[in-house]
């Protein structure tokens, strides 16, 4: 008993001491705590303060609403909209399937949406909403939001859409805006535009849209939320508003583009109509064109692959990236270069008989006209295109003064136009052609040189462009199709004015001489007399015709014989009225054959609408059935082995 | 006759311990409106589910502790066998398979063992009294390893601790040998190595990120992380009483229940978690004492314990919180939005209660 007793005192004593250590080391861990807390909340306060005011607070940008597009009379060719967007945050969502499948028994949702939304997903974050329908109508998004509750990270969003109400009118001018890619967003950050490009998700990537993007897109704007963790705006802290994009108002027409685009009818081609005296583009035609609000959302794979993969080539904006060789348009620029260099002023004549050689050889170059045209002087040579004048001009001028003259006209260099991707054309040189093929130029490249053939390339923009400085006496004024940029907010409008890109010093009896010549074209006896007729102002005009492929000597050329893709281009070249020029212009109908015959009834079209108010009668331009197998939009220079012997004209 | 009647009611209630219960429950219910985002009904079931509790804790303090003796064994039995069922029938929840249904309502066997488990082996170590075997310990280490074992399949890793700590707590008090307690150590230290080299590549990665969660701050780190963002950004008296921009704005997880805590030390700054830090020690310093002044083995042991159970609870949440122990899923005791552990702590304190108010007067 004493024993149990005593080691029970014993056991209590230990019991206590244990207690004693335990209560010991509870006040000790406690410590601690107590250290931790004093390190975090005191410590460490400043640290956790700013991590706690950055977790808080959240710059939401604003997007600024884009400019608008109107045409010279207010008519909207690119304005915006608001739509509603179904949205699906990837990272909130467990099950991304069996979400969508559940959201498509509450708005339709169609394959087309899905595909979309897969490519939106491969390109963006997880954490960044993608849409899986776009435009829905009220009675789905009122059906969508009753049932929010069941779809956490799925949002109705409304997004401003671009929309082009034209649609494929005037499309490659215009343009269109697309979603910002990888490119995109490199090109931002190294011109420093970045942040101003926060929240947005589109941005301009053709045609004035991608010219004019800073003038379009505006100053985004900034709010201060205090954000929850979900990213739930709970309230504004401050906010910096948006300054929404210019409005940009053009030279063109969209009742003359519609005349214009409609007169082409089923061609393919190009038509730039530019006012000669301010170098206002009045008109900007690609034909075939495409429905520019196919873009905006991300062009479909169906749609993309029927643009991309059709004959007829609608994605290339031919003012500026189809090049041609001019052909007899060429004409009226060498005939100036000659008179300026003091060769073959009248009453300086040739007798025609079919053909030109050069000394020391037997080779014929011939002309259009197999039986010659008889006695031609300057004026004449230029009415009736003869070959044969030129020819002779051209060599008597040399390859080096005749394209240093015609350089000036903006042949083989870029216009400036406002719209990005113009080519230079071609302007050969012996220095050229030793640099490119390695060999020296031949005299015969002169010869075909002298009527716009051989390795001369222009597009359509640099046509219309020297024709439009021809009609303004050699005063070259850089073509803009942009007139007016209109301050959304303050209304304030910013003229831009002409400028003056080359002062060509002519003479104006040389000028007068070419001149006359072009009215004559359209006259009686021209070779686009059919163009002329009925007009109550004078045209000055040169019709062309660029082979597509090469004949060989002896050859005859058979239209009929011809693939519709392998026949000649028809080219032609118009300033009016002749005496006081308000449009100047230039037509390519690709395979169109007759420059007089194809292009030139466009031509006139455009102008009596432009001069005198006046719509061409119902019945259009009907081109033959385009049902060839293969060609290139892009004609192919001829090369010196199937040098054409003969150019044919109307 | 009013103060007769009171002193039946209160006759089995320590006024200290209950002071300092009232304090820290009112403390919670506060911080509980704010962390709901002012939910009155949220504080409303806090409060039904203390009264419960409470008078559950009454009901305990009430039961002489030589019936609770009597029922430790049974009690155990029973507990082990519902483990055992929640093992085979359980109803999965949240991925873990925690509940069993018995019928009309389901209960959760593993906070049973919460009180069985301290019970049990105190009543195993009062038989032994005063002739402790180095076999006793083997055998009181097997009691609390099945249960432990069966909690941890479940899994429910903090329960599991807690248990683990309250049972080890009664061996500990029971003269468990330092020798032993020092080559346990030894023993674990020594075996780590050799156990981490033996684990798959996603367990280390698992037990990594446990001990370190910012390796994973979207996942398992994001609660640390918002966590102690909350905690310093309280900084000396906080920043008010329903203006913690961590808890408003949901950037706290878990912030009503086991991260609670975060909610409290942003809107009250260092000064409230001293002062809470303050009113736990008074809590279990009034625990040590009725532990000290218990007259059996059982009650020492039990109330030793019980009382050191509830400090291995805020120690562990209050460490995790901000960030000096791995993320656990342990509520804040008395504060946390909950009914069980609730019920669980009171019936706890219940006991403590009916210890220190049925002593009988010995005379040595």
């Amino acid at each position: 008993m004493r024993a149990e007793l005593k080691n029970y005192q014993h056991e209590q004593y230990y019991f206590k001491l244990r207690l004693g250590f335990t209560a010991f080391v509870v006040l000790a861990l406690f410590g601690v705590l107590a250290a931790r807390f004093f390190y975090l909340q005191i410590k460490q306060y400043q640290h956790y303060q700013t991590l706690a005011e950055n977790n808080r607070i959240s710059l939401v940008p604003i997007i600024p609403n884009r400019g608008l597009i109107l045409d010279k009379n207010g008519v909207v060719l690119a304005h915006n909209f608001f739509v509603y967007t179904l949205e699906i945050t990837p990272s909130k969502i467990k099950n991304l399937e069996e979400t969508i499948a559940q959201i498509s028994q509450l708005v339709e949702i169609s394959t087309l949406d899905r595909k979309r939304f897969n490519k939106f997903r491969e390109q963006s974050h997880s954490f960044e909403s993608a849409p899986i329908r776009t435009h829905l109508n009220e009675i789905e998004a009122a059906r969508f939001a009753v049932n929010h509750y069941r779809f956490p990270g799925v949002e109705i969003k409304s997004r401003l859409y671009r929309h082009y109400p034209l649609g494929k009118l005037g499309s490659h001018m215009v343009g269109y805006i697309g979603r910002i890619n990888d490119k995109d967003l490199a090109n931002l950050d190294k011109a420093g535009d970045l942040s101003n490009y926060k929240g947005s998700d589109h941005i301009g990537k053709s045609g004035l849209e991608q010219y004019y993007e800073k003038n379009l897109h505006g100053s985004t704007g900034f709010q201060q939320v205090e954000i929850d963790a979900d990213g739930h705006a709970v309230r504004v802290l401050s906010s910096n508003a948006p300054v929404p994009g210019d409005n940009l108002i053009l030279s063109a027409d969209s009742k003359l583009q519609e005349i214009a685009e409609t007169a082409f009818g089923d061609k393919r081609g190009a038509l730039v109509a530019i006012n000669p005296k301010t170098g206002e583009v009045l008109s900007y035609v690609s034909q075939p064109t495409f429905d520019a609000n196919l873009f905006v959302d991300g062009i479909d794979v169906e749609n993309w692959k029927a643009l991309n993969e059709s004959l007829d080539k609608p994605l290339i904006n031919r003012p500026l990236r189809g090049i041609y060789p001019p052909g007899s348009t060429f004409k009226p620029f060498a005939a100036l270069a000659g008179l300026e260099a003091g060769k073959r002023a009248p009453p300086f004549s040739i007798s025609d008989s079919g053909f030109y050689t050069l000394p020391g050889s037997s080779h014929r170059y011939r002309d259009w006209k197999p039986s010659g045209h008889g006695m031609v002087d300057m004026q004449r040579a230029i009415t009736i295109s003869c070959d044969t004048f030129f020819y002779g001009l051209a060599m008597e001028l040399g390859i080096e003064k005749l394209t240093s003259f015609v350089r000036h006209f903006g042949f083989g260099q870029k216009s400036g136009i406002d719209i990005q991707g113009e080519i230079e054309g071609l302007l050969p040189t012996p220095e050229w052609k030793m640099r490119r093929y390695k060999q020296p130029w031949y005299p015969g490249e002169t010869v075909i040189a002298g009527i716009g053939q051989g390795y001369t390339l222009v597009t359509p923009l640099q046509l219309a462009q020297a024709t439009a400085t021809l009609a303004n006496n050699g005063v070259a004024m850089k073509p803009h199709l942009v007139t007016q940029i209109q301050k959304a907010i303050t209304g304030e409008n910013q003229q831009i004015s002409p400028i003056v890109q080359d002062r060509i010093e002519l003479n104006p009896t040389n000028l007068d001489i070419v001149r006359r010549g072009m009215v004559d074209v359209t006259l009686p006896g021209g070779t686009a007399a059919s163009v002329g007729a009925n007009a109550p102002y004078a045209i000055a005009a040169k019709t062309g015709t660029a082979q597509v492929i090469g004949i060989k000597q002896n050859e005859k050329y058979n239209a009929n014989s011809i693939n519709e893709r392998h026949r000649d281009h028809a080219l032609f070249i118009a300033y009016a009225p002749a005496d006081d020029p308000k449009i100047a212009l230039a037509v390519i109908v690709e395979n169109g054959q007759h420059g007089g015959s194809t292009a030139g009834p466009i031509a006139r079209k455009v102008m009596d609408y432009y001069l005198l108010g006046k719509l061409p009668a119902s019945e259009t331009i009907a081109g033959s059935a385009a049902n060839a197998t293969s060609v290139l939009a892009k004609p192919v220079p001829a090369t010196p082995a199937i040098t054409p012997e003969e150019e044919l004209h109307d | 006759m009013i103060s007769k009647l009171s002193q039946l009611v209160f006759k089995h209630i320590d006024s200290f311990l209950m002071t300092c219960l009232f304090f820290t429950l009112l403390a919670g219910l506060f911080i509980l409106y704010s962390a709901s985002g002012q939910s009155l009904s949220r504080v409303l079931s806090q409060g039904i589910n203390i009264i419960v509790a409470l008078s559950l804790m009454w009901a305990a303090a009430n039961v002489p502790p030589i019936k609770l003796e009597r029922i430790a064994l049974p009690l155990y039995i029973v507990g082990v066998l519902l483990l055992i069922g929640v093992a085979l029938f359980g109803s999965i929840s949240h991925g873990a398979r925690r509940w069993l249904n018995i019928g009309f309502t389901q209960i959760q066997p593993s906070e049973i063992m919460r009180i069985a488990m301290p019970m049990m082996l105190a009543w195993y170590f009062s038989r032994q009294e005063g002739k402790t075997r180095m076999a006793d310990f083997a055998i009181g280490g097997l009691l609390l390893l099945v249960p432990v074992a069966l909690i941890m399949k479940q899994p429910d890793l903090g329960t599991a601790l807690l248990i683990t700590a309250s049972g080890f707590y009664v061996l500990f008090l029971a003269g468990l040998s330092w020798r032993l307690l020092l080559g346990g150590a030894v023993l674990f230290a020594a075996t780590t190595p050799i156990l981490w080299s033996m684990l798959h590549d996603y367990q280390r990665r698992r037990i990594e990120i446990l001990l370190d969660p910012s390796q994973d701050p979207l996942g398992a780190g994001y609660h640390t992380i918002q966590a102690t963002i909350a905690l310093g950004s309280g900084g000396t008296a906080g920043k008010g009483w329903l203006n913690g921009t961590q808890a408003q704005l949901d950037f706290l997880p878990e912030r009503t229940t086991d991260f609670i805590f975060a909610v409290f030390g942003e809107e009250f700054g260092l000064l409230g978690n001293l002062l809470l830090l303050v009113l736990f020690s008074l809590i279990i310093m009034r625990g040590l004492v009725i532990a000290s002044q218990a007259q059996t083995t059982f009650t020492r042991l039990l109330a030793g314990s019980i009382t050191l159970t509830f400090f291995t609870y805020a120690f562990v949440n209050m460490g995790m919180v901000s960030g000096i122990l791995p993320v656990v899923g342990v509520p804040l005791p008395l504060i946390s939005y909950g009914g069980t552990s609730m019920v669980t702590l009171c019936l706890s304190f219940g006991i403590l209660m009916s210890i220190q108010t049925h002593k009988k007067l010995v005379g040595m």
